[in-house]
């Protein structure tokens, strides 16, 4: 297999055109003209993802070539929208073009920095994937920890727009949720690799449908408990559904079974619902989840639209979708602040005005190719470890999407998820790249040589002199075409 | 700023993001008859008419370096590996690096060396043998390109 460094680099130069193009085009269309220095954003990513680029050369050689400049790409359209809205704000109050570093576009090139270079620590660490396996039981507890920091915290320190998903110290706040992502991946992967066997072996047949025994429940009813847990006390649905969604779908990696899936929907989808019946009825901890859903049901009432916390961010989504039409009113020619909060969970609104459905459907494959470069990734390594690992991140990464896309076009429930790689802010952004760099380091695994054998045939060679810990039941899995 | 070149850069940017995706859809159909076309070009059905089997054998060229360990026969058929400098293992026992779960073979029954450019199989004292093409392996023996390695009821080959 060719290595296929190469084409990456191309790539990678492509990517960088088009985001120097589009500052371009915003500078054209907002300021009149295109000032000498419209290149130097675009430029200095360039050289960020070149760093990148070559930490992966040297590091993972057989990596993917797509993911990259994929997630360049819309890396650098964010930075060049978030630069958009700057502009924009400056020019509406009669001040100056602001500079490259100022603003939420500049502090999005230095998280940009920051997220790349925690990227190619990790591809400098871990040289092996299966290396993570051991720290599996430490992650699951810092996943969960992570996870369970905003629910404790009062609420001034955490909430956000009604949801508590945050930690807020002085001007600065994080995410942990994005970073517990990443380490409960590594720990249901683990776990699931351990118990497969008896949770695919053991069952009872219903319907034509393999189902499992009531006593191997345990593990998925725990995970739906402590998911519907986020639910109500971080009020939040998409995370919760994140959670809950990627475990179910791990477990069904790991199993080959539908039934799980099966499962793990009506769980969901009961569960929800008695949130909701809950909300209407009883009130407290339910309302915030009540409300959300009476805005999705009916954006457009009037009682919906005017009470506060209630649709105007959703409809103003809506009308910015529709204004942008087919083709957009063009980079940098909308009006995207009319959308409430358009830097961060309405992004793609904002940007839907400016490029339209023929633009969104791009950046969309450009997403789609990203989440199916990660599972092909799954389907060649040879470890069942790295299969479920990469299988799990590319499904969260498909699932967030899914979660804010549904929410920002009234197909879901709205809540506050990132838009990956594309809305402002740092935890989401180096979360994100930190799964990318999990997933070069696995593709690489998938498509370098076999690096395998029992310990003792190891020639000394590159990589660690020890031999991963065995994984029981787990060290060569084949798949059949 | 004319309104023509605003309109030529906005189509221009959307046309150019497209262009950006073929490219990157490209890139990946390189990525994935990479290994198809080995397989066209070796795996021509065997037996096929008089004149296969006697032209079998100068395709087969001892120097040419073997790239991929395909399994042709057995409950793994498909699976390929690719081959680096590293020895492969095969065997029930689940750290080999091709693990069959075939009642006939033994848990570690043999394994593939390279040596110069040249790969060798050997058999590590398995109850039921290996055997390559028709004979029994008894000692590390030069493995030639497109010829079946059996093991129980699996076969391998290397490709090119």
């Amino acid at each position: 297999m060719k290595t296929q460094r190469n084409a990456e680099l191309g790539l990678l130069a492509f990517a960088m055109i088009l985001v120097a193009a589009y500052g371009a085009t915003v500078e054209a269309n907002r300021i009149g003209e295109i000032t000498p220095t419209f290149w130097v954003p675009a430029a200095l990513l360039s050289v960020l993802f070149l760093g990148l680029h070559l930490v992966v050369r040297f590091t993972a050689p057989y990596a993917d070539p797509v993911l990259i400049p994929a997630v360049a790409l819309i890396n650098g359209l964010g930075v060049g929208f978030l630069r958009r809205l700057d502009i924009g704000d400056a020019l509406s109050e009669k001040l100056p073009v602001p500079g490259i570093f100022a603003g939420i576009g500049g502090r999005q090139l230095a998280w940009t920095l920051g997220s790349l270079v925690l990227a190619a620590v990790l591809l400098l660490v871990v040289r092996d994937h299966k290396i993570v396996s051991r720290y599996a039981y430490t992650l699951g507890l810092v996943g969960i920890v992570l996870v369970m920091i905003p629910a404790v915290l009062p609420s001034s320190l955490s909430e956000v727009n009604g949801a508590k998903l945050w930690i807020k110290l002085g001007g600065f706040s994080i995410q942990p949720g994005e970073f517990a992502k990443l380490a409960l991946v590594s720990f249901f992967a683990y776990y699931l690799v351990r118990k497969r066997e008896v949770l695919s072996l053991a069952s009872k047949r219903f319907a034509g449908i393999d189902f499992p025994r009531g006593r191997d429940l345990g593990p998925v009813v725990t995970v739906w408990l402590l998911s519907l847990l986020v639910l109500v006390f971080e009020k939040d649905l998409g995370t919760a559904l994140l959670y809950f969604g990627l475990f179910v779908v791990t477990l069904y990696v790991a199993t080959e079974r539908a039934s799980w899936l099966i499962i793990g929907l009506l769980l969901f989808f009961g569960g929800v619902y008695l949130a909701y019946l809950l909300g209407a009825s009883v009130g407290g901890p339910f309302a915030n989840f009540y409300d959300r859903a009476q805005v999705w049901l009916d954006p457009f009432a009037l009682s919906n639209y005017e009470r506060n916390g209630g649709s105007y961010q959703l409809v103003q989504s809506l009308l910015s979708l529709g204004t942008g039409g087919m083709f957009g009113s063009g980079p940098g020619a909308g009006s995207p602040r009319f959308v409430p909060e358009v830097q961060t969970d309405f992004i793609f609104a904002g940007m839907g005005e400016e490029i339209g459905l023929f633009g969104l459907s791009a950046l969309l494959v450009v997403y789609l190719l990203i989440v199916e470069r990660g599972l092909r990734a799954a389907l060649n390594v040879r470890d069942s470890f790295g299969k479920l690992v990469a299988g799990g991140l590319a499904f969260t990464l498909g699932l967030q999407l899914f979660v804010i896309l549904g929410g920002i076009t009234g197909l879901i429930p709205l809540t506050g998820q990132t838009t990956p790689f594309l809305s402002a802010g740092g935890s989401s952004l180096m979360a994100n790249w930190l799964l990318i760099a999990m997933l070069l380091r696995i593709s690489n695994a998938a498509r370098g040589p076999a690096a395998g054998g029992s310990g003792a045939d190891r020639p000394g060679g590159p990589g660690p002199k020890k031999a991963p810990t065995q994984l029981h039941g787990a060290m060569t899995e084949v798949i059949q075409p | 700023m004319p309104e023509f070149v605003l309109t030529v850069a906005r189509f221009g940017f959307l046309i150019l993001l497209w262009i950006f995706v073929f490219t990157v859809v490209g890139v990946i159909r390189r990525d994935l008859f990479a290994g198809v076309r080995s397989k066209s070009i070796v795996a021509s059905p065997r037996g096929v008419g008089g004149a296969m089997p006697a032209g079998r054998p100068a395709k087969v060229k001892r120097g040419k370096a073997a790239r991929q360990l395909v399994v042709t026969a057995g409950n793994l058929a498909g699976t390929r590996i690719t081959l680096g400098e590293i020895p492969i293992t095969i065997g029930r026992a689940e750290d080999s690096t091709l693990v069959i779960t075939d009642d006939f073979a033994s848990a570690r029954h043999a394994r593939l060396v390279p040596r110069e450019g040249q790969w060798f199989v050997e058999d590590l004292g398995s109850t039921n043998g290996t055997y390559l093409d028709r004979g029994k392996v008894s000692g590390p023996t030069p493995v030639p390109l497109g010829v079946p390695i059996r093991i129980g009821r699996t076969s391998l080959e290397l490709r090119p």
